[in-house]
């Protein structure tokens, strides 16, 4: 079998981070082959480079022999390169034949619609991929509009087709209707690279996988031959030992009640009817691969969306339509797993970023105006508890390290003595000293009776800290297990749905 | 302190190229730049009487200035003071004639606060609602809430029941009790100066010094975050447009009860246009607002004195105006590539490992 595309030690480094190491994959003609890897593993940056988007520092990549130059997408869709991005690049009011054959349109000056209407349809015919040319884009649902791009891709002539997280915004059976399109493909010889960090998908549709991990391509598998297992573990990885020395302790009385929490995001539930609760001095692992709900049940339970239907109790109170700033009052503190778009305000001095959830509280605010002294002093104490460097605290927060942005929302939030920390990934991006002081303050709140949910995407992470560990897949609490009984390879077949099949 | 140097520097500097450039258009037009400039500064500060009369036109500049810098500060673009303007004179002027018998101070503080009061809503409750409900851009919901304004105070003067007695479109003249006093005798300079240097720092104490000016400023930052940190994105967007239209109703109320006493038909007071300017040079400092203000005042007092000395258009102010707008707004455009190189930086010098 021909090989279509080879990428060959391809590296690529932003400044802190090796986004790409010594990359080498190939795909060959009518198969599909998936790159799975966690978010940040360095799959869109391999995509980007086969796009053209990025330049590679080294490496090189061949399309049928031909080596790709790098210089613009224009390039690679010259060469015969067809992405479908994640999100569409279509324009809602033309039809899907203006959409597929603007820039490369049949007729001069007039756009002869028959012409390229007929052109269309021959097109989706010789595909399989049955669409009405005449239709606004507008009207079309998501599962036909992607459609539309994969015929765009094959109007300018593609010889491999790239498929970026192409069920992201599918529903599940819009995704079916997208694998039995990719295997009808597959059949006509059209090599398919598929990304995705949905395990089961992957398993489900691809002929080999590619698993990345922290800009390593691991390996490559044939996916008949492997198990989810061997794929959550190559995904996950084995990074750091942490070394954590956790106490036992008795939990206390639920503090937080979740009952059948569904929560929706556009048209798709991304969380299931959850139930669950949270006890005083338990730290709470929620472990899932990254998209599954996490973040959905983390605003809901926040208050920043609503919950479309359940129930969520507080400290034996009904909290499910209250505020965030009623739940911030009533003692919930959140780290948010993207601090520099959620947790801090980067052009605020790093005071107001220590006071940014509580500046109307007394002391800091008395008659609706701030107290200098008093939020200088308190900005003052927390860096150096939290030992924030530089210890300025007019400086602005984006002058700061990941680490240090990190520990002032740490800070500000475990300052607050809270009944309830919800901790989202909160030791992403950081390096082990960092990692492990946040680590240890967590623990330290559990020890004083406090309650914490943490959300993590790193499985040592759960396993070394949580008291128990739920296990979020598709939106579904699959199961709830003790922290320190459970294997990994137990956690990662829970978190590619597997137990699923178990339970019914 | 470097901060306040650094913040000065950047419009003076914008200033600086637009005069030069102008005096390149004079001297292609065959003028001489000094003596121009000459005349145009003494038309604008050289006697006690011109002083008073730049001070005087800053006077609206700066309360509207004011307006539209809180928008700014709150992540928002009111470029609607103009009809906030109208909407607030308007009101001040009809408390001001058809309220016989109060005491001058109630009557004028009445007249304020109405006129406030009316223009706060005007830019609060359509714009603001519109913005905070459904989305709709401030920026065409403000420019078209002006519009309406304008054409209301042509109905009102041309026939309709705001019109005095006679034929000129015009309202009656305000009562002697809502009238401010003058601060200098034979100019147009009224105690309203006060009000506006009062208003100065009433701004800055709300912006930096309040609960209420931290959600504003945290709104106008990150969205994202005020939201996480419990702050009402959209209450506040409406509060800050509120906000921004009572202070260009107080610049229309000021101007009535101290300059012109009634309210004449016409098609633009030009304020609330130059009000963005101002905003824009003073990178919305409220301190800053008084300056600018006082800037493209008196270029507008002196551009005449200019034109009559030197031959000079005056609408040669309006070049330089246009010119540091462009400067100031290509200013910002320096400021986001310097953001994203910063980043770079700091990305590279974590690379080292983060020290923590």
């Amino acid at each position: 079998m021909h090989i279509c595309l080879e990428v060959k030690e391809i590296t690529k480094e932003f400044p802190g981070v090796l986004a790409n190491d010594h990359v080498n994959m190939e795909v060959s003609e009518g198969e599909i082959h998936a790159i799975l890897g966690e978010n940040g593993a360095g799959k869109s940056t391999l995509m980007k480079i086969i796009y053209g988007l990025y330049k590679p520092d080294f490496g090189t990549i061949r399309l049928y022999g031909k080596e790709l130059q790098f210089t613009s997408p224009r390039q690679a869709i010259e060469t015969g390169i067809g992405m479908v991005h994640q999100h569409f690049m279509l324009i809602p009011e033309l039809t899907v034949a203006e959409n597929i054959v603007l820039g490369g349109e049949l007729g001069k000056v007039h756009y002869r619609r028959k012409e390229n209407e007929a052109l269309v349809r021959e097109l989706s015919a010789q595909y399989h991929l049955e669409i009405d040319p005449s239709m606004k884009v507008k009207d079309l649902t998501v599962g036909l509009q992607q459609r539309v791009e994969i015929l765009k891709v094959f109007y300018r002539k593609a010889r491999l087709l790239i498929l970026d997280e192409p069920t992201a915004m599918l529903t599940p059976q819009e995704a079916e209707e997208l694998f039995l399109v990719m295997d009808k493909l597959r059949s006509q010889g059209v090599p398919i690279l598929f990304i995705s960090h949905k395990l089961d998908e992957v398993k489900k549709i691809s002929d080999r996988i590619t698993v990345m991990r922290a800009g390593k391509a691991v390996s490559t598998l044939e996916t008949k031959a492997t198990t989810p297992q061997e794929l959550a573990n190559l995904m996950v990885g084995h990074e750091v030992i942490l070394q954590v020395s956790k106490p036992p302790q008795k939990a206390g009385e639920p503090i937080l009640e979740v009952k059948n929490c569904v929560v929706s995001s556009g048209r798709i539930d991304k969380v299931k009817g959850c139930s669950f609760e949270i006890q005083r001095g338990e730290i709470f692992g929620l472990a899932g691969i990254d998209g599954n709900g996490q973040a959905e049940l983390v605003n809901a339970l926040t208050g920043i969306t609503r919950i479309k239907s359940g129930q969520i109790f507080f400290n034996g109170k009904e909290i499910t339509t209250a505020s965030v700033r009623q739940r911030i009052n009533a003692g919930i503190a959140y780290i948010p797993q993207d601090r520099q778009v959620d947790g801090l305000v980067m052009d605020f001095k790093l005071t107001e970023n220590f006071m940014l959830r509580d500046f109307a509280q007394k002391p800091y605010a008395r008659a609706g105006q701030l107290q200098k002294q008093v939020i200088e002093q308190h900005s003052n104490r927390l860096a150096e508890d939290y030992d924030v460097r530089p210890r300025q605290t007019q400086t602005l927060a984006r002058n700061l390290s990941g680490g240090n942005q990190q520990k002032v929302i740490l800070a500000r939030e475990v300052s607050r003595d809270p009944e309830l920390l919800i901790a989202a990934q909160p030791t992403r991006g950081l390096d082990v000293g960092a990692i492990q002081f946040i680590h240890n303050k967590l623990l330290d709140l559990r020890t004083e009776g406090k309650a914490i949910l943490l959300v993590s995407l790193e499985l040592d992470e759960i396993m070394a800290l949580s008291d128990r560990i739920g296990v979020i897949h598709e939106g579904k609490l699959m199961d709830i297990l003790p922290g320190g009984e459970v294997t990994k390879e137990e956690l990662g077949l829970l978190m590619t749905g597997v137990g699923l099949e178990k339970e019914g | 302190m470097h901060k306040a140097v650094q913040g000065i520097i950047t419009p003076l500097i914008a200033v600086g190229i637009a005069v030069l450039i102008g005096a390149l258009g004079m001297i292609a037009t065959g003028h001489d730049p000094l003596q121009a400039y000459g005349a145009l500064f003494v038309g604008a500060f050289g006697t006690k009487v011109n002083f008073a009369n730049t001070l005087a036109n800053a006077v609206p500049l700066i309360l509207s200035g004011l307006g539209v810098a809180i928008t700014f500060k709150a992540g928002l673009f009111n470029i609607g003071a103009e009809g906030q303007y109208w909407m607030g004179s308007m009101a001040a002027v009809w408390i001001g004639y058809s309220l016989p018998g109060l005491p001058p101070v109630l009557h004028v503080g009445l007249a304020f606060l109405v006129g406030m009061l009316v223009a706060g809503l005007w830019a609060g409750i359509i714009p603001g609602l519109a913005k905070a409900l459904v989305g709709a851009h401030e920026v065409i919901t403000t420019m078209m809430m002006s519009y309406i304004a304008i054409y209301l105070s042509h109905y009102m003067l041309e026939g309709g029941p705001m019109m005095a007695p006679g034929y000129t479109p015009q309202s009656p003249m305000i009562l002697p009790s809502a009238q401010l006093g003058m601060l200098v005798e034979r100019t147009q300079l009224s105690w309203g100066i006060v009000v506006a240097l009062v208003a100065a720092c009433v701004v800055y104490w709300i912006i930096y010094k309040t609960t209420l000016g931290f959600r504003l400023r945290t709104v106008g930052l990150n969205p994202r975050a005020a939201k996480y940190a419990g702050i009402n994105v959209s209450f506040n967007m409406v509060l800050a447009l509120f906000l921004s239209g009572a202070l260009a109703g107080l610049a229309g109320a000021v101007q009535m009860l101290g300059v012109q006493h009634r309210l004449y038909d016409s098609f633009s007071s030009g304020y609330g246009y130059t009000a963005i300017v101002v905003a824009l040079l003073a990178n919305n400092n409220p301190f800053g607002v008084i300056l600018a203000a006082i800037f493209f005042a008196a270029l507008s007092t002196g551009g005449q004195a200019m034109q009559i000395a030197s031959g000079v258009p005056a609408h040669l102010t309006e070049m330089i105006s246009g010119i540091i707008i462009f400067l100031v707004a290509a200013k910002e455009f320096g400021a986001i590539f310097q953001r994203k190189r910063t980043v770079k930086r700091n990305l590279t010098e974590s690379k080292g490992g983060l020290k923590v």
